[in-house]
């Protein structure tokens, strides 16, 4: 537990549920980070510019929040990404739409999901970490 | 065009977010996963932060009849749970849990103009081209590709 940082990780925690409640209370749309982004690569007239503008937004320069600790060699981040870009696509969402938007409205379908990729992510780190 | 100020300023508040709270980082996110090592539960704070704003954000919106700058809540109504939605989640986690990213973070870190960051999330635009082939696969042919095709809704 020598990393844990409770009271970022809540005031980081609430900064994005803030984000996502102005995306609903202003907009009316569900901030789920996979959805948007497959809607820019999937173009659909009159539903793309917001998501564009949202992923503009996204890229604010965030000095200590790129000190990434353990980064991948490259052939893992590749199986990763399109396991990650199929996945989320396949189960309709990731971890912003199901776990915080999904969980919040307490939809059974968004509760399923992230207890199902909590769980297989916690798999994968105990075979890469501990049965090397 | 103030939809599309109040999509860029989310945007800019979501990454704030995810920096303040270290989920750009994946030594944090692996570390919350990794339950039989070092367990780091922050990202369960970080859950429980946006959680708590947003199921009362949830709540007042179902007292609205439509959100201030637009026509009507686009929300996702269906409640079933199927075999895709289990199988999606499944191999999201695995990715999730070998890199270290989900779209968020991956998007977010972008910024920093890291080539692995770079890579990981080209490889995820891909996956998810990858699913919209198998879902036009599946128009002309039958199987678990056709079944796929029932997931186009998001969360």
């Amino acid at each position: 537990m020598s990393n844990f940082t409770p009271l970022a990780a809540l005031c980081g925690g609430m900064l994005i549920g803030l984000s996502a409640s102005a995306m609903l209370l202003l907009d009316g749309k569900i901030a789920g980070i996979s959805g948007i982004l497959s809607g820019v690569l999937k173009p659909v007239r009159g539903d793309t510019i917001w998501r564009v503008c949202f992923l503009a937004g996204l890229r604010v320069f965030l000095p200590r929040a790129f000190d990434f600790g353990i980064i991948r060699p490259f052939p893992l981040l590749i199986i990763a990404g399109l396991l990650v870009g199929f996945g989320a696509r396949l189960g309709s969402g990731c971890t912003s739409g199901h776990g915080v938007c999904g969980i919040s409205r307490l939809s059974p379908r968004s509760l399923v999901a992230t207890g199902t990729f909590i769980f297989t992510g916690a798999l994968v780190v105990y075979l890469v970490n501990h049965l090397r | 065009m103030k939809t599309l100020l109040t999509s860029f300023v989310s945007g800019v508040m979501f990454a704030l977010g995810l920096g303040i709270s270290g989920m750009t980082r994946p030594v944090k996110v692996i570390g919350f996963l990794d339950f039989f090592g070092a367990w780091d539960a922050s990202l369960a704070f970080v859950m429980l932060g946006a959680i708590v704003v947003y199921s009362v954000a949830f709540r007042w919106s179902k007292s609205k009849r439509s959100p201030l700058l637009a026509s009507e809540f686009l929300l996702p109504r269906r409640g079933d749970l199927d075999a895709n939605l289990i199988l999606g989640a499944a191999i999201f986690g695995a990715g999730w849990g070998l890199g270290g990213f989900c779209p968020g973070p991956a998007l977010t870190s972008l910024a920093s103009g890291a080539l692995p960051v770079f890579t990981f999330v080209v490889a995820m635009g891909l996956g998810m081209y990858l699913h919209s082939f198998v879902v036009e696969m599946g128009r002309t042919s039958s199987g678990f590709a056709a079944s796929a095709a029932n997931s186009s809704q998001d969360a």
